[in-house]
């Protein structure tokens, strides 16, 4: 039996697996290490919100007895952490919010309720940017997350706690949401892999609702097999959430021998136009040689000419879905609530004004006002209309391609404060992710080099439903670099 | 697009947001410079073009109408910040 301090919490999600299978250690030494490591690093990181202690010692224990049963799954006894936007019985789910202060929900999401099923001991709730609207993690009611590589700079967001938990080694795996970038866009500027799964290949029963059309849950990890298994554990048809898709779960590692070989690769001019870093732009002409050198055939002819357009489509789309989603933060039901004023609407408005952050209320009046009477037409129809073009644009790339390769993002992770005063340039941040959520196909971010010692994140856009490609060609480029394996100075 | 103060308020009511008068200045002040970047989805042509209200769309998705266990009343009403004889309980809504 291994000492606490023996565990090397450096190893991947699959390489704790073997561990654990080969009795190397349990997963309540691993567990324990792991809780002590993060409490640790909460200052100055403020990854988590909630740490589950107690819950995760029990779920080590119910782990170790299965693997002792040889009944494990490959994530049985695994830590992980989960953004805490998803619903976890009897544990706080704060969304990030005051609004949602002392609410317990009374069930689990799909997504943990899987996680569980399979054995995967969840070690507590991320930060995230309130109701995940926000690039940067500073716009939680518990205060921004830094960043693991500086920890002057951003961690991204919306999901930045889940992605500088695992960046900092805290957690080889985590969970986060992507409605317009929440996943891919901190997965690079943390120098993580990050995958925003098809819309419909995971449940968003429980998950609390930003912009329904939108959103999806996807894994956080530092390899594509590790991605691999978690999106497997957690993907599939639900019926509790009525747009998940019937098609089937592939094994996700099943095309990993095959290589770049053949991939056909489209390269966007849209996403290198101006506003792209120059750092950045290096980095991911230099990957995409790589696709080259081991078989991969570029076509820099494919055009994307909406995707542009994505960010004022993005910005009418999901502030109006979440003006609607969040009307039921009234006060009533669960959660903070203000009780001494004289009317209801009073009560609402004041709950609602307390409550929420300034960022949720610019989105909920952005979505009001782009529903209202007299500005539906010329907003939220329009943008739903322009969606239809980009929606097109990307099917048309995907008949003679397999994947895209773009940036992630125009720069690499940017000082806390930078961009809070200015709500459009903090937009502008999730250019080059926000199309994919618009059409809704899949896309990964992985890591593929640094830019004033930052690092960047390749971003591979992939056919609806085709996650296997991404991850293929993510499981090839680990072969050929070691970007993946990079650790920021503060993590261990 | 520049909005008015009465507008914000207006919008500010629709959502049951209360601001300060402050706030109403800043929100003006932000919310008009966002909808100017807006302006350019006008000069992309949609005529015939329809609406996508979600990427892969699934219709009428069905399941069989049987009756199933629901959340009991009292774990529903756990997190009430008020309640009263097994209810939510609210202000008035009509006078």
């Amino acid at each position: 039996m291994a000492d606490d301090s023996s565990i090397d919490l450096d190893r991947l999600a699959h390489e704790h697996a073997d561990a654990l299978r080969a009795g190397e250690y349990t997963s309540r030494e691993l567990t324990e290490a792991t809780l002590t490591r993060i409490r640790a690093q909460q200052d100055p990181l403020n990854a988590y919100i909630t740490i589950t202690e107690e819950l995760a010692l029990e779920q080590a224990d119910a782990a170790d007895a299965r693997l002792s049963s040889d009944s494990a799954a490959p994530l049985t006894g695994v830590p992980i952490g989960v953004k805490d936007l998803l619903s976890t019985r009897g544990v706080p789910t704060s969304a990030g919010s005051r609004i949602l202060e002392g609410y317990r929900p009374i069930y689990d999401c799909t997504v943990v309720d899987r996680l569980q099923n399979a054995g995967a001991v969840i070690v507590g709730k991320t930060n995230l940017d309130e109701f995940a609207m926000g690039s940067s993690n500073e716009h939680s009611a518990f205060g921004p997350v830094r960043n693991p590589w500086d920890t002057d700079r951003v961690p991204g967001g919306s999901s930045g706690g889940s992605a500088a938990t695992v960046a900092a080694r805290g957690v080889p795996l985590s969970i986060g949401t992507d409605t317009g970038g929440s996943i891919r866009q901190p997965a690079a500027f943390c120098g993580l892999l990050g995958l925003k799964p098809t819309y419909g290949r995971v449940s968003r029963y429980g998950v609390v609702a930003f912009a329904s059309s939108l959103e999806q849950v996807g894994p956080f990890a530092r390899d594509a097999r590790d991605v691999a298994e978690l999106l497997g554990t957690i993907a599939g048809a639900d019926p509790l959430d009525s747009t998940t898709s019937p098609e089937l779960v592939p094994d996700y590692t099943a095309g990993f021998e095959r290589g770049f070989e053949g991939l056909r690769v489209g390269v966007p001019s849209q996403f290198f136009a101006e506003g792209l870093d120059d750092g950045v732009r290096q980095a991911v002409e230099t990957a995409i040689d790589t696709f080259e050198a081991g078989g991969a055939i570029i076509d820099r002819s494919v055009e994307l000419p909406t995707s542009p357009a994505a960010l004022p489509v993005y910005y009418i789309i999901a502030p109006s879905e979440a003006s609607a989603n969040l009307a039921r933060y009234d006060g009533v039901k669960y959660g903070f609530s203000f009780i001494e004023g004289e009317s209801v609407d009073e009560e609402m408005s004041e709950t609602r004004a307390r409550g929420f952050g300034d960022e949720v209320k610019r989105r909920v009046m952005i979505g009001t006002y782009a529903l209202s009477a007299g500005y539906y037409d010329a907003y939220y129809l329009k943008a739903q209309k322009v969606r239809t073009l980009i929606r097109r644009e990307f099917e048309a790339a995907f008949t003679d391609h397999d994947l895209l390769l773009t940036p992630t993002t125009p720069s690499v992770a940017f000082a806390l404060g930078e961009k809070l005063d200015d709500p459009f340039a903090m937009y502008l941040n999730d250019l080059y992710t926000l199309p994919v959520n618009i059409a809704g196909n899949p896309a990964l971010s992985i890591p593929c080099g640094f830019d004033q010692g930052l690092p960047v994140g390749l971003h591979l856009i992939g056919r609806p439903f085709d996650e296997e490609t991404l991850l293929r060609a993510s499981h090839a480029f680990e072969a050929e670099t070691d970007w993946h394996r990079q650790a920021p100075a503060s993590g261990s | 697009m520049a909005l008015s103060t009465d507008e914000v308020r207006h919008i500010a009511h629709l959502a049951r947001v209360a601001l300060s008068d402050d706030e109403v200045e800043r929100m003006r002040d932000q919310l008009s410079s966002i909808l100017d970047h807006f302006d350019v989805l006008s000069e992309i042509d949609t005529d015939g073009v329809p609406p996508t209200a979600q990427s892969f769309e699934l219709t009428n998705v069905e399941r069989a109408d049987e009756v199933g266990s629901s959340v009991e009343r009292e774990e529903a009403l756990e997190g009430a910040p008020r309640r009263e004889d097994g209810y939510f309980r609210v202000r008035a809504v009509l006078d």
